[in-house]
C-alpha cells in the first residue's frame, strides 16, 4: 500500500483525467472522482433502510479570548474582512456552541467501500483558509484555491501520506489528494503565519465539521453500532458509541472545556487504521 | 578551496556532537552489524540519533537541527515535492554536505561502500520507502543562456511575481516580511536563506541548482516547489529559469577565495570616501573574511549569524577608511524578531554561564588590531590579547551613535577610551545589510592605541553579534588573524627604473654584438688568410 500522493495536473483536463484513472487503479478502492471519468462506484447504502446521526458541539466555561491577527503587511487581505480577523484555533459563539470539531465515524463502517466524492474546495481568501477544517475521502481530489491574488505557500505536514509544499503567488488553483486515511493533515502557509487548516482524509464519506451554532450531521448511515470521534485541534478527541436505525436521527453531543486543553492528545497525522480496530473489538 | 574554508566550522560542530556522543556511550555498533549501521552509529548518531529521529546528543548545539529520517523529508532532491528522494539523491547529500548547515560532506572520509551502504540505512529508518515504489527524478529542462535581459526578466519575476522577496527580501539576504516567523518541519526557527551567498546553498549554488530547487522546493523548509505556477500557466519553465540566472546573479561570480590580507587602496589624488555609501568604495575591492561561532571561551555559542564579513579599506597617507559588510536581516533590537530571538535561545545548548539576557541587544561589530605592532610573526591571542600582549579595539554598536575605541587584555577586560576619541564611524542598514565604515588618523597623539604604519602587514581580526539572534558578550562570531595591509605610494624609481634598465641593457646588447662581429671579422680575416699562405 502506497502513501504518496498524486500529484495533477491543474488546467490541462487531459492530464487529469490520465492520473485520475492511474489513481482510481491503484487505490485498491477503484475509487474515481465523481467528477470525472470512468466508472463509478455504487453507493453501497441504501437510502431507504439508511439512517442519521446529528448534534452539537458545546464548550463549557468561559472560552479563551484569541489573539487578533495583523493583517497590516497585507491589506488586500484586510480590506476583505469587515472587522479584524481572530485566529481560528478556538471558535466559540456567545450561546457556546464551539465550531470547527471535526466529527466522523471512527469505527462501524469497515466492510463498506464508498464512491470518491467531487473535489472539496479550500479557499484562501483574505489570509484565511475556508473552511479551516475540511473533510475528504482518500482519493478525492482537493482543489486548493488562491483568491487573494498574493503569494500563498500551501505546505501540508502529514505523518502517514506523504505532504507537499506548493507555491500560489497568484490567483490559481492547484489539486492534490491523499492516499490513505489520517486524521488530521495539517496545512499552514509559511508566508502569513496565523493561516493553518486541517484536513481529515477517511476511507469513507461520513464526516461533518461543527459550524458556528456548533452543528454537525452525518446523514445516510447504514443501521447499524458506530463509534463517532469528535476533534478539535487544541482539546483533543473524544468518542461516544451510536445506534443508528432506519428512518431515525440518533442524537449525540459532545462539550469540550478548558481544562481539556492540558491532557489534550490532538492527533495530527494519526493513523486510522479502521481494519485494525475492528478486527481488535 | 572555498569548500574547504566554509566547512571547518561545520566540522567543528560534528566534532563536539561527536565527542558528546561518544562521552556518553551511546554508540553500539556490535560485530556482524550491517556495514551501514555501523557507518551509521560511528559517524552520523551522534546528530541525527540512534534511531534516525534527528536527537542525538549533539542535536542540541545546531540550528537548523539534524535531519529527522523517520519522516522521508530530504531538502535537496530531484523528485516533485513531497516525493521521496531517489537514492542519488541521498548519496548527493552524504557527498557534499549541507554547505548551510552544520552538516559536512563525506565524499572523502567514507569508503564508496560505506557511503552507499548509509544510503540504505538511512531509508530503512522511514517506512515511506519501499521495494514497490522507486522514486522516479523529474525531467529537467536544459539550462537557458543567461543574459542582462533575462536577468532583467528574472528580477521582475523574483520581486513581482513568485514575490520570492516575501521572505528573502528584495536584496535576497533573507530579510523578506515573513523571514522572522519562518519555521521547519520540526517546528525550529529556520532562516530564509541568504540568496547573496551561493557558497553556502544546500543543494550548490550554481543556476542548475537553482532551477531544481524552485522545481522541487525544499522539503520540510518553508521553500515550496514552484512546479504548481508552471503547470497553471502562470510562468513558464523558460522563466522559472530567468527567476534561476537572477538569484545566481545576486552572488559573486566566483565564491570568495581565502585571502589572508586586506589591502588598504592609496588615495593619492581622490579624496577618501567620506560615507558608507559613498560610490568610491564600489571601485575598492573587498576581502571575504569568514567568522565562526565563539566557543573557546563559556559561554560559547554555536548559532552564529554573521558567517563572513566583506572588508573594504582606503586610506590617503594622513587618514585610514574600513567599510566592513555583511548581511544581517534586521537591525536589531526589532521586536518583530523578539520571538526568534527567545526561540534560539531557548533551543541552542550549551546553557553555560549567566542566562542571556532578556533585554534588548543590538548588533555589534569589533575591529582587533595588536596595541603594539608586532615584532616578527607573533601575535596577541586573537580573542582579545592577554596581559603581554593587549589589543586595540574598534567597538560599533547599532542602537548608540559612534564608535568607541578601547583595549582588551582577555575577552571581558575590554576598557574605552574616555574622550579625545580619533575615531569615526557611519553606519546603515539596508536590504538586509549592514555596513559599517570606520575613519581614524593613521598616527594619533594618543599613547593607549596602535599607529598605522604605511607598507606593513597589520594584523586585524573582526567580531560580530545579531542582537536579535541571541547573540551579545561571548555568544557571536569571531574570526582569526588577519592582516591589513596599507599600499606605499609608488616611488619615482618604480618609473625610472624599467626606462632605465632598457637603455642599459640596449647598450649592453650594441656593445656584446658589436665586439661579436668585430671578432667575427677578426676571425674571418684569419681564415681568408690561412688558405693563401
Amino acid at each position: 500500500m502506497s502513501n504518496r500522493f498524486e500529484l495533477r495536473g491543474v488546467v490541462a483536463p487531459t492530464l487529469m483525467l490520465l492520473v485520475m484513472a492511474g489513481c482510481g487503479g491503484g487505490d485498491g478502492g477503484g475509487a474515481s472522482s465523481g467528477g470525472g471519468g470512468g466508472a463509478a462506484m455504487e453507493n453501497p447504502v441504501n437510502a431507504a433502510t439508511a439512517g442519521n446521526i446529528a448534534g452539537s458541539i458545546m464548550f463549557e466555561g468561559d472560552a479563551p479570548s484569541m489573539d487578533v491577527i495583523d493583517m497590516s503587511s497585507e491589506t488586500v487581505c484586510a480590506d476583505k474582512h469587515a472587522s479584524p480577523q481572530m485566529i481560528q484555533e478556538v471558535v466559540v459563539n456567545s450561546n457556546g456552541a464551539l465550531a470547527n470539531v471535526f466529527v466522523y465515524v471512527k469505527e462501524g463502517l469497515e466492510s463498506l467501500q464508498f464512491p470518491t466524492p467531487a473535489a472539496a474546495l479550500l479557499d484562501q481568501n483574505g489570509c484565511v483558509y475556508l473552511p479551516h477544517v475540511l473533510g475528504v475521502m482518500v482519493g478525492q481530489d482537493i482543489t486548493i484555491r488562491n483568491s487573494d491574488g498574493l503569494l500563498h505557500n500551501i505546505n501540508a505536514s502529514p505523518t502517514i501520506n506523504r505532504g507537499f509544499n506548493s507555491s500560489q503567488p497568484v490567483s490559481m488553483e492547484t489539486t492534490r489528494s491523499f492516499r490513505a486515511a489520517e486524521v488530521m493533515v495539517p496545512l499552514r502557509c509559511d508566508v502569513h503565519g496565523w493561516m493553518t487548516a486541517y484536513i481529515g482524509v477517511l476511507d469513507h464519506p461520513f464526516h461533518s465539521v461543527s459550524n458556528g451554532s456548533g452543528a454537525f450531521s452525518l446523514s445516510t448511515l447504514p443501521p447499524g453500532e458506530y463509534v463517532i470521534e469528535a476533534w478539535h485541534e487544541r482539546y483533543g478527541t473524544q468518542t461516544q458509541n451510536v445506534t443508528v436505525t432506519t428512518g431515525e436521527t440518533a442524537e449525540v453531543n459532545f462539550t469540550f472545556s478548558a481544562s481539556m486543553a492540558q491532557n489534550a492528545v490532538v492527533p495530527l497525522g494519526a493513523p486510522v487504521e479502521l481494519h485494525a480496530i475492528a478486527e481488535a473489538s | 578551496m572555498m569548500a574547504v574554508m566554509t566547512r571547518w566550522w561545520a566540522v567543528a560542530v560534528w566534532f563536539a556532537a561527536a565527542s558528546a556522543a561518544l562521552a556518553s556511550g551511546s554508540l553500539s555498533a556490535q560485530d556482524g552489524d550491517a556495514l551501514g549501521q555501523v557507518t551509521y552509529e560511528r559517524w552520523c548518531a551522534g546528530c541525527h540519533g540512534l534511531d534516525g529521529t534527528g536527537d542525538g546528543p549533539g542535536a542540541g548545539y545546531m540550528l537548523p537541527r539534524p535531519r529527522d529520517f523517520t519522516q522521508a523529508l530530504y531538502q535537496i532532491r530531484t523528485t516533485a515535492s513531497g516525493d521521496l528522494p531517489t537514492d542519488d539523491d541521498i548519496l548527493a547529500i552524504i557527498d557534499r554536505g549541507m554547505p548551510g548547515t552544520t552538516m559536512p560532506g563525506w565524499e572523502a572520509l567514507l569508503s564508496n561502500d560505506e557511503r552507499e551502504a548509509l544510503v540504505q540505512y538511512l531509508k530503512t529508518f522511514s517506512r515511506f520507502f519501499s521495494a514497490d515504489e522507486i522514486p522516479q527524478p523529474l525531467e529537467f529542462s536544459r539550462a537557458t543562456r543567461s543574459n542582462a535581459d533575462v536577468l532583467a526578466e528574472g528580477e521582475r519575476l523574483f520581486r513581482e511575481v513568485a514575490d520570492c522577496a516575501a521572505c528573502h527580501g528584495d536584496g535576497g539576504r533573507g530579510d523578506g516580511e515573513s523571514s522572522p516567523a519562518l519555521v521547519d518541519d520540526g517546528d525550529f526557527p529556520i532562516p530564509a536563506a541568504d540568496l547573496t551567498e551561493n557558497w553556502l546553498f544546500n543543494g550548490g549554488g550554481e543556476a542548475e541548482d537553482i532551477y531544481r530547487r524552485l522545481l522541487t522546493g525544499l522539503d520540510g523548509t518553508p521553500m515550496p516547489s514552484l512546479a504548481d505556477v508552471i503547470t497553471a500557466g502562470v510562468i513558464t519553465d523558460e522563466q522559472l529559469w530567468a527567476i534561476a540566472h537572477y538569484v545566481r546573479s545576486l552572488s559573486p561570480d566566483n565564491p570568495p577565495g581565502i585571502t589572508e590580507v586586506v589591502r588598504g587602496v592609496l588615495f593619492e589624488d581622490a579624496p577618501l570616501p567620506s560615507s558608507v555609501d559613498d560610490e568610491a568604495w564600489d571601485e575598492i575591492e573587498g576581502a571575504y573574511l569568514p567568522l565562526a561561532g565563539q566557543i573557546i571561551v563559556m559561554p560559547r555559542w554555536f548559532h552564529p549569524r554573521v558567517d563572513g564579513v566583506w572588508v573594504q579599506a582606503a586610506h590617503d597617507g594622513e587618514t585610514v577608511a574600513v567599510r566592513v559588510s555583511w548581511s544581517d536581516p534586521n537591525n536589531s533590537p526589532d521586536p518583530e524578531w523578539a520571538d526568534w530571538k527567545s526561540q534560539v535561545i531557548a533551543l541552542m545548548q550549551p546553557k553555560e554561564g549567566d542566562p542571556p539576557d532578556e533585554g534588548p541587544t543590538p548588533d555589534q561589530l569589533v575591529v582587533q588590531f595588536p596595541m603594539q605592532m608586532p615584532e616578527g610573526m607573533e601575535r596577541p591571542f586573537f580573542l582579545r590579547g592577554d596581559n603581554r600582549r593587549p589589543v586595540y579595539i574598534w567597538q560599533w554598536q547599532s542602537d548608540r551613535d559612534g564608535a568607541l575605541e578601547g583595549e582588551a587584555r582577555g575577552i571581558g577586560t575590554e576598557a574605552f577610551l574616555s574622550g579625545g576619541q580619533d575615531l569615526t564611524v557611519d553606519a546603515s542598514h539596508a536590504d538586509g545589510q549592514w555596513q559599517v565604515m570606520f575613519t581614524r588618523p593613521l598616527v594619533t597623539e594618543d599613547e593607549n592605541d596602535l599607529d598605522f604604519v604605511i607598507g606593513e602587514a597589520i594584523p586585524m581580526a573582526l567580531f560580530a553579534w545579531d542582537g536579535d539572534n541571541g547573540e551579545s558578550g561571548t555568544r557571536g562570531a569571531v574570526s582569526s588573524w588577519y592582516f591589513l595591509f596599507l599600499e606605499e605610494a609608488t616611488p619615482a624609481t618604480v618609473f625610472v627604473a624599467p626606462a632605465l634598465a632598457m637603455i642599459l641593457t640596449a647598450a649592453l646588447g650594441f656593445l656584446v654584438v658589436g665586439r661579436a662581429q668585430k671578432r667575427e671579422r677578426q676571425s674571418g680575416k684569419i681564415k681568408s688568410e690561412t688558405p693563401n699562405s
